[in-house]
């Protein structure tokens, strides 16, 4: 592997798991936060990414702007989709067994894969990325390397920074680190929680279909797309530990570095890789590697 | 026997009697529909004993389902009908083993944890079959030739005759519910109960809880076993569908629906099931629509959910329940 290959997979690494935690942040902030297991994460994801298929051409026609303005369209609907979520089916799921809420979210995966079927239909389609996007980046001699991959980590480090800047530095930052470590104190301590739980599971919607939106021009849409992620985003939550943003990140770009090296190092076991990392990691830490509370 | 065993024994030997008769009365669909059937009861009579008996919802148990079925179309041979002598134990033994590795890790996490770490094993086990030569890809393996169980040059069991893989399912069936009966009367079986009542009462009261439960995750694991060895042998194909997540996802359905903490419970989760999802794929009540069955059986699972977490068995007592109105406290 000479230098420029090894670069290459590396940027690929690097999208790859940051676009895999701005998934599993959200994931580990509604496990840990609201104690919610969520399988319907992954759904989110695929909605994202039709909406990006199914806005950009109206945004174009009727508002201007194409895909950024699907963009925004997009996460303004996903903030509202997932607080009236919250409010009409996630928050009956709180007094729950955990078997209750794994079934009902998994009816609710059923759900949204039958209405993208009925609605957009069972094909897989491309999205164009924005036009000034489109070109490739030369690296090296012989190697390039496509602009818009190189965007999209740009916008999930903006993302990741926006989001550590609101935990870290805010007053609803301050709630949702107190209700990832404890929450039952969090609640005596006077905080209005249902609010709390509802603004956490509405940015956990809108960072799940943000990532599919801008995933979308480079994986196309399919059918299905949202299982596969949301079963690496279990793997991302258990290596970085239930309720950290910072161990669902740690865990993102780890499983982004062995996903990416393994298809390229040893590509019979590639699917496999990322489960062998998960087994060693809960040999060494059972309890993940940024444990919160 | 008494009067309340008796009112358990009953409805147990008169749904059993009916399923001994059922291959002379149903038809050739109904009766391959019912080895589908009683071939998912096992199935699910395996997780009952986790997440009924002792309180470890795993969403990975299709592997040890898949696992099985697997085995035994790699293991007999491609030329001759294997015995089922020794291609029975094999593939169970093989199994059970997955089973208390991938328990042994798992058991290190509890909750939530537990729950995401079995479905993650589960999905490993699907790209092993998956990514793998030996194991055919995504196209899967044929298993040519069924087994058969011979004493000598006669031959006892033919699995390649519908009735005779009809009784061994519905024997199968009957052995499992009843070494599942003993286990929940055995010390093992209270033990069990115990860690799921209260785990940290068992610790203190001092078990050592942590064999127990592997014990039990590998019994489970090598029980599905079973139910995995049936399916091979019934459709003679495995692909790696067989394990795929959905399937974990179903099982765990199935218990919710029979309800959760009794065998019977299992086995009428499996049927309902079935039937479900017949009638939902049914062409000539839903028309071009049932292409679409999986919506309304989500909206089922979210409804039964919701609306009688105990099952159908449960519903009589929640019914009873909300009859009798709550004494006021003081």
């Amino acid at each position: 592997m000479d230098l420029a290959v090894f670069l290459v997979q590396c940027l690929n690494a690097l999208q790859y798991g940051l676009l895999l935690f701005l998934v599993a942040s959200g994931l580990t902030l509604i496990f840990g936060i609201l104690g919610v297991i969520n399988l319907a994460h992954g759904s989110f994801y695929m909605i994202g990414a039709y909406l990006a298929y199914a806005l950009a051409p109206w945004a174009a026609a009727n508002v201007g702007g194409g895909f950024f303005t699907a963009l925004a369209i997009g996460v303004v609907l996903s903030i509202a989709f997932g607080y009236a979520l919250e409010w009409g089916f996630v928050s009956y799921l709180y007094q729950r067994e955990h078997l209750q809420q794994v079934l009902m979210t998994y009816g609710l995966i059923l759900v949204f894969e039958e209405l993208r079927s009925i609605l957009v239909g069972d094909d897989v389609h491309g999205v164009a990325p924005p036009a000034w996007l489109t070109g490739s980046v030369q690296l090296g001699d012989v190697m390039t390397y496509p602009v818009y991959r190189l965007f999209m980590s740009a916008v999930c480090v903006l993302v990741a920074l926006a989001l550590y800047a609101v935990i870290a530095r805010t007053r609803i930052g301050m709630a949702i680190r107190a209700g990832a470590s404890n929450r039952e104190m969090v609640q005596s301590l006077g905080v209005d929680i249902r609010l709390l739980y509802r603004v956490v599971f509405a940015a956990g919607v809108a960072l799940a279909v943000f990532a599919g939106m801008i995933a979308a021009p480079v994986s196309s849409v399919y059918p299905g797309m949202g299982n596969q992620v949301l079963i690496i985003s279990f793997v991302v939550v258990v290596i970085g530990g239930i309720g950290s943003v910072r161990g669902a990140l740690v865990a993102s770009l780890l499983v982004g570095v062995v996903d990416t090296f393994g298809k390229v190092l040893i590509p019979q076991t590639a699917g496999i890789l990322v489960y062998v990392l998960m087994a060693a990691i809960l040999l060494w830490r059972p309890e993940g590697l940024f444990r919160t509370g | 026997m008494n009067k309340s065993a008796l009112s358990h024994a009953l409805p147990l030997a008169a749904a059993g009697a009916l399923l001994v008769v059922f291959p002379f009365v149903g038809g050739k669909f109904y009766v391959d529909l019912m080895v589908t059937t009683m071939i998912l009861g096992i199935f699910a009579l395996s997780l009952e004993l986790l997440v009924g008996l002792t309180g470890l919802v795993s969403f990975g148990h299709a592997a040890f389902f898949g696992i099985a079925a697997y085995a035994t179309a790699l293991l007999a041979p491609q030329a001759a009908a294997a015995s089922i002598a020794w291609l029975l134990p094999a593939v169970l033994a093989i199994t059970t083993l997955a089973a208390a590795a991938i328990g042994a890790l798992s058991l290190r996490t509890r909750g939530i944890y537990f729950i995401m770490v079995t479905l993650a094993f589960a999905q490993m086990a699907y790209f092993v079959f998956h990514d793998m030569k030996f194991a055919g890809g995504s196209d899967g393996l044929y298993l040519n030739i069924k087994p058969v169980l011979a004493l000598g040059s006669v031959t006892l069991l033919d699995l390649d005759r519908p009735l005779t893989f009809y009784y061994v399912t519905f024997g199968a069936l009957v052995l499992v519910y009843g070494l599942l009966a003993a286990v929940r009367r055995a010390r093992f079986g209270h033990a069990l109960a115990g860690i799921k009542a209260n785990e940290q009462r068992m610790r203190a009261a001092g078990f050592s809880t942590y064999p127990y439960k592997l014990a039990a995750f590998a019994l489970a694991g090598g029980l599905a076993g079973v139910a995995g060895f049936l399916y091979a042998v019934k459709d003679g194909f495995v692909n790696p569908e067989i394990l795929a997540w959905h399937q974990s996802g179903t099982v765990l359905l199935m218990l919710i629906l029979g309800g959760i903490g009794t065998l019977r419970g299992a086995v009428i989760g499996a049927f309902l099931f079935v039937v479900l999802k017949e009638l939902f794929q049914s062409e000539a009540l839903f028309g071009s629509f049932a292409r679409h069955w999986q919506l309304p059986l989500g909206l089922t699972i979210i409804g039964c959910v919701a609306l009688m977490p105990n099952g159908i068995t449960g519903l009589p007592s929640q019914l009873r329940s909300l009859r009798t109105p709550v004494p006021h406290a003081g």
